[in-house]
């Protein structure tokens, strides 16, 4: 069976403000978020959106992230 | 939040509780009415961050600003953020008598064991065997005390009417945490004197553990010794 997937979600990260601390990694259920493998411009390891299509816009990410850098419209 | 990205490490907690804090302010409109005051500490720069009105004091010292702001603008929402370098040691005459004086006002305290500004050493409220720069062998209650509940000792004036403590160790904790800095400013507005949350914050560079780690060590091992939940005031609604 396919997995279920929503467009609802627009889910953005901000790899500027990131520092990959991996919390929004870790609080994900659905597997939206994984480390990138570079760094910023701040030389900090980063999170990218990996698989936006299984974002259902819970918003568990926004509220851990201690960077404001995820944002869900 | 101002645009400004945060000086703090990856995985501090003070990153999200200064953004609950402006939640709360933005939901209450209260944005043009706050002034906050920022302690010394890892959060000296809460200005560079927050875009209300927010002061600097000495060391300790903020909930004393606090007062005077306060009794000069009754109509404002006055607030103290604090970590526990600042509020449990070096400002705690300050804090006491604030809370002793029923002086009303809110106060924000951020609890990681450590003073993390200056480098990991001991703070009042490091754990017992918690290893830090000053105990590179571990906190001993013979040699070091206790770590200090300030909380507990401030639930026994009469001009505390209200203290929880909470964390931000999940999505459950953070929205707990929310509720309580947003009950803190009504009781503010609703002029019963002073009242206090306390959020048990992780600090992983100087624990030594990674974000995720941090959070479990604080939900191991920290709550036992700092326990969550209201302390003082639980009649008052939401």
């Amino acid at each position: 069976m396919p997995e279920k997937t929503s467009h609802r979600s627009g889910i953005k990260l901000d790899k500027e403000r990131c520092k990959g601390c991996m919390l929004c990694v870790e609080v994900c259920q659905r597997k939206v978020l994984e480390p990138a493998k570079g760094v910023n411009k701040k030389g900090m390891g980063y999170v990218v959106v990996a698989a936006a299509g299984k974002c259902s816009g819970c918003g568990l990410c926004v509220m851990m992230c201690p960077d404001c850098g995820i944002e869900i419209s | 939040m101002k645009q400004a990205p945060t000086h703090y490490c990856p995985g501090c907690g003070h990153g999200i509780v200064h953004r609950l804090i402006c939640e709360v302010l933005d939901e209450m409109n209260l944005k043009e009415k706050t002034v906050a005051v920022a302690p010394v500490g890892c959060s000296v720069l809460a200005y560079d961050y927050w875009d209300f009105d927010t002061t600097e004091a000495a060391h300790g010292r903020t909930p004393a600003v606090a007062t005077g702001i306060k009794r000069v603008l009754p109509d404002r929402l006055v607030f103290t953020y604090q970590g526990d370098g600042d509020l449990a040691a070096i400002g705690t005459a300050e804090i006491i008598h604030s809370g002793n004086r029923g002086e009303n006002i809110s106060t924000i305290f951020v609890n990681n064991g450590v003073y993390g500004m200056t480098g990991g050493q001991m703070a009042p409220t490091t754990l017992i065997g918690q290893v830090s720069t000053t105990t590179p062998g571990s906190r001993r209650a013979d040699r070091d005390g206790y770590p200090l509940k300030i909380m507990e000792m401030m639930a026994v004036l009469p001009g505390v009417v209200y203290l929880e403590r909470t964390t931000v160790t999940s999505p459950k904790e953070v929205t707990k945490t929310k509720n309580a800095i947003k009950r803190s400013f009504e009781i503010q507005l609703a002029e019963e004197g002073f009242s206090m949350v306390e959020v048990l914050s992780p600090c992983p560079t100087y624990w030594g553990l990674d974000p995720s780690q941090s959070m479990r060590r604080i939900e191991n091992e920290v709550v036992k010794a700092f326990p969550l939940g209201v302390i003082k005031g639980g009649d008052h609604g939401p």
